[in-house]
This record gives C-alpha cells, structure tokens and sequence, in this order.
C-alpha cells in the first residue's frame, strides 16, 4: 500500500532499482516481517530505521538471501522485485548465489577475512574467477580508493586485515563489498562498533559511494539516518510504517507512530 | 554511619566464607598431585629401569631370545608405518566428514543421530575394533595381517576423536566470517577451501595428534588382528621386493608394534627382558610427547596470522 505513494514522493528523474513488494517472512514459527513493501532508488541512500526487533535487519538480509545459510528461515510470500531484469531475487529458482554477486554487503562488526589486506579486496573477485595478477591488482587498488583507503595502506597491502583499526577494517570491508561492482551495497549498522571520528568517515564515505552504487542502510541512529539517507523507512514489529523522502519523513512524518519515534517519545 | 560492631561482624564473615576457599583449594592442590605425581612416578622409574639400556644397537637390533642382544628395531618401524597409514587414512576421511557435517548436512533428525552416534563411536572399546577389523580387513577384504589391516582398525578407532576435533574448529570459526564468505559470493566449497579449512586446521591438526597419540599406545585391536610378536625382518622398502615390487608392498607385510613388544618383554620371567620392556616404554612415551610437542609448536605457527 506504501508503493503507490513513495512513487508520487520519488523526486524528479529518479529510477527504481528494486522494489519490496508484499513481502512476508517467517524465523521458524515467528512472523518477522508482515507484507512488507518498499521501494530502493537507483544510486540514492536508502535507511531502514526503527527500534531493535522491528524487523529492520531481516529485510536487509532478505536483499542478499542471507537466511538462506539458517535452517528454519522461510520466505512465505511476496518478494523483492530488481530492476531493470524485473527478477524476483526471493523466487526459489534464482540462485543466491547469483544474488549474492549481484548485491554485496557490510557487515555490523567489521569482519575482515584473516588474510592480508589485498586478499581480503581480492576474495570477491577471486570467487568471480578472476586471476589475472594485473588486473587484479587494478580492481583492488581501485576499491580500496573507493573505500578512502587507499592511501593509508597502499604501502602495506601484505599485512593482515586484522591489524588495522576499526575503522580501517570496516573500509576494508567497503572496499571488500566495492570491489565486485555490485548493484546494491546493504550496510547493516555499519558504525555501531566505531568511534564517532570513524563513524563519520563511514558517512562520508557512503554519501559519496551514492554516486555509483545504490545504499541501502540500516541504522539504529535516526540523526546518522537522517544525515546520510535520501530516502527513510520506518518499521515497527514487523511491519512498514512509513516510508518517505528522508527530509519530509523527519520533519513533517505522516504517521503518529513515526513521530513518536522519532521525536524520542518513544522506542 | 557505619557501626565499628557491623564493621567487625562483616568481617568474621568473610573470614569464615575464606575458609572454604582455603579448603577447596588445598583440596585441589591434592587432586592434581595424585595425577601428576603417580605419572611423574612411573615415569621416573621406567627412565631410571631403562634409559641405561638405550643405546644405539637397541635401535638398530631384532628381538632375540637372549635379552642383551634384543632390540627393538622392527617394533618402531612397524609403529611408524602403521601411523603412516592411520594418518593417511583417518585424516582425509575424519576432516571430510566433519567438514560435511558442519558445512553441508541438514539439520534434520538423520542428522542429529549421526552426530550422538559419532560421540557414541568414541567410547566403543579399542579391543571391539579389533574384532570388527578381524572379520572386515583381515579376512573379507583379504588384508591380512599386515600393517594395512594394522593402520586401519587404528584409524577407524581416532576417527570420532578427528571429526569431534575438526567440526570444534570449526565453529570456534566466527559466524561473522562464515557469511562474510558467503556475503562475496562464494560457494560453500569455496568458502570451506578458503575459509574454512585454513582458520581450522590449526584446531584439526591438535585433534589428530591427540588421536595419534592414542592409538600408538593402543595393543588389544592390532593382538586381535594377529600383529606378530616376534619378528626378526623389515617390511619390504618401495621397489625391493620381488618383482613386479611396487611403491606399497610394505603395506602388506607382518608386522610388530611398541606397544606389543613390550607387552611380550614384560611377560617374560628374565629380569632383564623387563629392562628392555622399560626401555621400550621409554622410548614409546618419548614418541607420544614428540608428537604432542610437534603439535603445540604447528598450533602456534598456524595461529599466530588467525586474529578475528
């Protein structure tokens, strides 16, 4: 029911790169998202938000068919439409494999391999069968310029992941999930495990990433949504409150419950 | 405030409370010595019976009807092909299966019997492997009673030890880098060859050695199996035998192991064959704690570039 009107708040010249629709999913017998519906814009920032349980985790791993890997996750309705191959990437007959190259993601803890920091890049190209030496070379120090990272590590890409700070490992990660070229990059509360000097480099860093790639983000910190996100969801148990234009959803929200939220009365 | 009386009564408190902590530590204090003691104990006294009688012929000799002459060439190398074998054997099959069932086997009920069965498998006498091995390799495969038949039996009996070991390792794994894999794209074999196996192995190779060291100790499966108890030759080495010889032929040959040859040493009525068993003892416990050194200096080594 949220479709239609997001449709109307898209802002001039937008394109929709994927679209919830109706989703329905279930952790064993628990129903953790109920119809669910939304849409994702083409190279824009998109944040989920809404207090812990809500459901906002869920539906960001449905993205990348994450609940594939547990036993008792069912899929039990509606899917995510992608664009522009009009693929519903929860149908049984796509490979999540195939989803899984297509969109990428940053994990809540930065969690790089315990490789060097060039195998860690060079891993979501290795698995896409590449072993040209030159050209990967290219693509990771191209990601790790992407993820601002660069120029810290370019002279030290044999050192283990693990032995730069925080917030390095967490661009690590960016530049991990960059390097693949994916449609989508889920970011799933990537600054709850950093200081706030590594948090706000994260933001700028995914402000900037929307140039390329389309974000989707979740984010337990409504200002962080609010400063980094175009576009704003609101879920509670479960379900989608509401969904607008970031600048409208937090000043003027059309739901109670979505001001109640986020004006701190509640949650 | 806080009466100088309440001050006084709080402290008898905690000074009757200590009391149990002095008791249960000196308590434990005993514990560990009665183990570490009736070891250190044995140990002392098979070193002072029969470090004197090591030497260079004991190595490099036959057994032999007069004790001097005795040595204990045929059981080391028959213990060291026989471990060869077990390894060769019980690794591939125990990681694999491990690897299996952490990695890809469903969670469903047929699952869930196999894993309690596999612990089950785990406490089976050694001596019941011997009898199954007896009727399986021995006799319908047709082995005999050869360091094949011998390696075997042992590597079905550390098999439980190796999966139990390798499927801990593997979920000591964080399930953040398990999805981190699967997060890049890859497949479940990729992310077992490239993940999986090189952040376990540290963990599987402490469960193997643990295994080995408990089946180089192990006498009743391979007396069941009819392992010789004296035995005056070498298994062939690669290509020396009768043509056409081959690469394996020592597989098939008779053999002894440490733990036999003492076994037979000690069931002699000289007093000096018992210095021989307490030589042999020596030199058998020396083996299992190279073995466990070996093992804690590849743990380090593999561990030290795994930091999570």
């Amino acid at each position: 029911m949220q479709v239609p009107n997001v449709m109307e708040a898209g802002v001039e010249g937008t394109v929709l790169k994927a679209e919830v629709r109706d989703l329905d999913f279930y952790y064993g017998a628990f129903h953790a998202l109920k119809r669910v519906s939304m849409p994702i814009y083409d190279r824009h920032v998109t944040a989920l938000i809404g207090p812990s349980g809500c459901g906002k985790s869920t539906l960001l791993r449905c993205f990348n068919r994450m609940h594939d890997l547990y036993p008792g996750n069912r899929y039990a309705g509606g899917g995510i439409v992608f664009h522009p191959d009009n693929t519903n990437l929860l149908s049984p007959e796509v490979d999540p494999i195939e989803v899984r190259m297509r969109i990428s993601m940053v994990f809540q803890k930065p969690n790089p391999f315990p490789k060097s920091i060039y195998e860690n890049v060079a891993y979501s190209l290795r698995v896409r069968g590449m072993r040209n030496k030159n050209e990967l070379d290219d693509r990771v120090e191209s990601a790790l310029k992407g993820a601002a990272l660069w120029n810290e590590v370019s002279n030290r890409l044999g050192e283990l992941g693990a032995n730069l700070s925080g917030g390095q490992q967490q661009r690590l990660c960016i530049a991990r999930a960059l390097a693949s070229d994916p449609e989508i990059i889920l970011f799933d509360e990537p600054t709850s495990a950093l200081d706030p000097i590594a948090t706000a480099s994260i933001e700028e860093l995914v402000t900037e990433l929307k140039e390329k790639v389309t974000i989707l983000i979740v984010t337990h910190n409504m200002q962080q949504a609010a400063r980094i996100s175009d576009y704003t969801a609101y879920m509670y148990l479960g379900e989608m409150v509401e969904f607008g234009i970031t600048d409208q959803l937090f000043i003027k929200p059309q739901k109670k419950a979505t001001e109640d939220y986020i004006t701190g009365r509640f949650g | 405030m806080l009466q100088a009386t309440d001050l006084n009564a709080i402290r008898a408190i905690i000074t009757r409370a200590k009391r149990w902590d002095l008791f249960f530590s000196l308590l434990g204090i005993l514990s560990l010595m009665i183990g570490i003691l009736t070891f250190v104990v044995l140990f002392v006294d098979m070193a002072i019976q029969g470090v004197p009688r090591l030497s260079y012929e004991f190595f490099t000799s036959f057994p032999s009807r007069r004790a001097a002459n005795a040595g204990i060439l045929s059981a080391w190398v028959g213990t060291i092909l026989v471990m060869l074998v077990t390894a060769l054997s019980a690794v591939p099959l125990g990681v694999a299966a491990g690897v299996y069932l952490e990695e890809y086997a469903p969670k469903n009920w047929i699952t869930d019997i196999i894993e309690i069965n596999i612990s089950n498998l785990a406490g089976i006498p050694s001596i019941v492997y011997g009898l199954l091995a007896l009727g399986l390799f021995v006799y319908y495969f047709g082995f005999g009673q050869s360091i094949l038949s011998a390696g075997l039996t042992l590597a079905l009996l550390i098999l439980p030890v190796i999966i139990v070991a390798t499927r801990e390792s593997i979920r000591a794994i964080p399930q953040a880098i398990h999805e981190a894999s699967f997060a890049c794209g890859a497949t479940t074999w990729q992310t077992v060859r490239d993940h999986i196996l090189p952040y376990s192995s540290a963990g599987i190779l402490t469960g193997v050695i643990i295994g080995m060291a408990r089946a180089i100790g192990e006498t009743a499966p391979i007396i069941t199996i009819g392992a010789l108890t004296f035995i005056a030759f070498l298994p062939n080495a690669p290509f020396s035998g009768d043509p056409p010889a081959g690469l394996f032929d020592w597989i098939f040959a008779p053999f002894t192991v440490m733990p036999i040859q003492m076994f037979n040493w000690t069931s002699r009525p000289e007093a000096e064959f018992q210095v021989n068993a307490a030589a042999a003892g020596f030199v058998l416990v020396f083996m299992t704690l190279a073995m466990n050194g070996l093992a804690i200096w590849l743990r380090y080594r593999l561990r030290k570039n795994i930091k999570w």
